[in-house]
């Protein structure tokens, strides 16, 4: 074919590691066809730490802070994911007001996991306000946390058998009044966002995954939630107690960036709802079962699943019976929904593939572990 | 029709600078005034170790049993501990606690059978050299001094 002067060629373009809207060090090679995307490659492991194998090196209760660090976002969830694989490679577990603590306080994780990715994601999009809103509802959450473990972001708030830390005094009041200003708070981003013309138009229809795709890519979490499927740890095995909590899945059909927003929008929501059955009646008693100091777990391996913010996070936990696990593996919600990136970004614009790196709530660390 | 009226006059957009308008009220500033403003943390905050003292007779109370050297996941903590010649009673004689490679986990406070080692507070440990992360005993038993500023 004789070259025209009009002729259009690939253009290949480096995004990131260095960007702002990738999230933290994500580098996308997109391939472009003036601005139609058609084609993404990521790369990924500029976060490496290697987490799993310094599991090998550490005793199962050393490893328990380590986890926090990969999704340091919903540090507590990781927290609760480790422990209760362990627990379950030891046969034991969690009195029932450790329980209840813990629930309250994955939940109280999971809205400010989506705080999070609504300021940020709304703010590649190019809103700064919500960002702005969003952080200051996650302090009251990160108060919390500081208030009964001490630490804010990587809490550490968990133990293998239950809880480390008593609840303070004024735990449940705390909790109560989060919950009552909280509602609005998310009336108000809704007001913001939800009808606003420009937010609409970016999102309605951008990164379409359909639920055979979700299914197809194991994509889990909002994203497979807001294509159709009524997937949700909590409800399909449930864990630590959430079957006493009667709450809903919300769910969407389109399976776009619009229908995500709304997914985790209500999914804040609904935690607030279980938090407040879940305060209602903490039961009194021990907060730690009886599990030896030196922790020596029967040979033998345990997978545990629980429902992250971002999605399925499992721990598959490998125990040779000495002091410190033989393997450490985790299935890391971010990591795989990444995947599906290439698919929901070809075809569409590059301005879109922001929004969509957005919408699939990574965390590098977590990614990259 | 409501629609059109909708879309000609922005009432969307409106709607959300009104959220925005509200927010503007002088009650709903939450911003911290740092350094100026000291924030106050939680009492159970784990921030700068530090390894106490009995008021009473200025003796440490740590018994040197390495028992928060052996719970540390980062092997930081090293304990130096001698032989007393007439009590014939292990003694603490040094304390060293590399504040650079901590994560502040709180393990070695939990393994502390005589509550000596305690994360306090303190949350300015900042340092202008590697060798200043290190702290020895003296520094571990008597705090770290941030700087005051004058405003």
């Amino acid at each position: 074919m004789a070259q025209t002067f009009l002729d259009s060629t690939e253009l290949v373009l480096n995004m990131g590691p260095q960007h702002p809207s990738t999230h933290g060090v994500l580098r996308v090679i997109v391939k472009l066809d003036g601005e139609k995307v058609t084609g993404t490659e990521c790369v990924i492991g500029y976060l490496h730490r290697g987490v799993e194998k310094i599991a090998e090196n550490r005793t199962w209760v050393q490893f328990a802070p380590y986890v926090d660090r990969m999704d340091y976002v919903a540090a507590v969830s990781n927290g609760l994911g480790y422990c209760l694989a362990v627990e379950k490679l030891q046969n034991a577990e969690a009195p029932p007001r450790a329980q209840v603590v813990r629930v309250i306080l994955t939940e109280l994780n999971r809205i400010a996991s989506h705080l999070l990715w609504l300021g940020t994601h709304a703010l590649d999009i190019g809103a700064i306000t919500p960002l702005f809103y969003t952080m200051r509802e996650r302090e009251g959450v990160l108060t919390i946390y500081e208030k009964y473990c001490g630490a804010r972001l990587t809490t550490h708030a968990f133990r293998i058998g239950g809880l480390q830390y008593e609840l303070y005094e004024g735990f449940e009041a705390d909790v109560k009044t989060f919950c009552d200003g909280f509602l609005t708070k998310v009336d108000e981003y809704e007001e913001l966002l939800s009808t606003n013309r420009m937010w609409v138009d970016r999102l309605q229809g951008v990164g379409i995954l359909t639920a055979a795709d979700c299914k197809e890519y194991g994509v889990t979490g909002p994203m497979i939630r807001a294509a159709g499927v009524k997937w949700d740890l909590r409800k399909a095995q449930p864990y630590s107690g959430y079957e006493k909590y009667d709450f809903e899945i919300p769910t969407r059909e389109n399976g776009d960036t619009y229908d995500r927003y709304i997914v985790r929008m209500q999914e804040m929501r609904q935690s607030v709802r279980i938090i407040r059955q879940a305060v209602e009646d903490i039961p009194s008693g021990p907060i730690m079962a009886k599990v030896p100091k030196v922790l020596k777990p029967p040979v033998g391996e345990a997978y545990v699943s629980i429902e992250a913010p971002k999605g399925e996070l499992g721990y598959y936990v490998v125990s040779d019976g000495s002091l410190q696990p033989y393997r450490v593996r985790v299935r890391p919600p971010s990591f795989i929904n990444l995947q599906s990136l290439d698919r929901m970004a070809r075809g569409s614009l590059v301005a879109d593939l922001v929004a969509i790196i957005g919408t699939i709530d990574i965390v590098l660390g977590e990614v990259d572990r | 029709m409501l629609q059109l009226f909708k879309t000609i006059f922005l009432v969307d957009l409106f709607q959300g600078l009104w959220v925005t308008l509200r927010n503007q009220n002088p009650k709903y500033i939450v911003t911290e005034q740092y350094p100026a403003e000291r924030p106050k943390v939680a009492e159970r905050y784990r921030g700068a170790p530090r390894l106490n003292i009995n008021p009473e007779n200025n003796e440490t109370l740590c018994i040197g049993c390495n028992l928060c050297a052996l719970a540390c996941p980062e092997n930081l903590i090293v304990v130096g501990t001698a032989r007393d010649k007439q009590t014939n009673k292990k003694v603490l004689t040094t304390f060293t606690y590399d504040t650079s490679r901590c994560m502040f986990c709180g393990l070695c406070e939990d393994a502390c059978p005589v509550d000596a080692l305690e994360l306090t507070q303190d949350f300015e440990i900042a340092s202008y050299t590697r060798e200043g992360a290190i702290w020895d005993r003296q520094l571990l038993e008597e705090g770290p001094k941030p700087t005051q500023y004058q405003f």
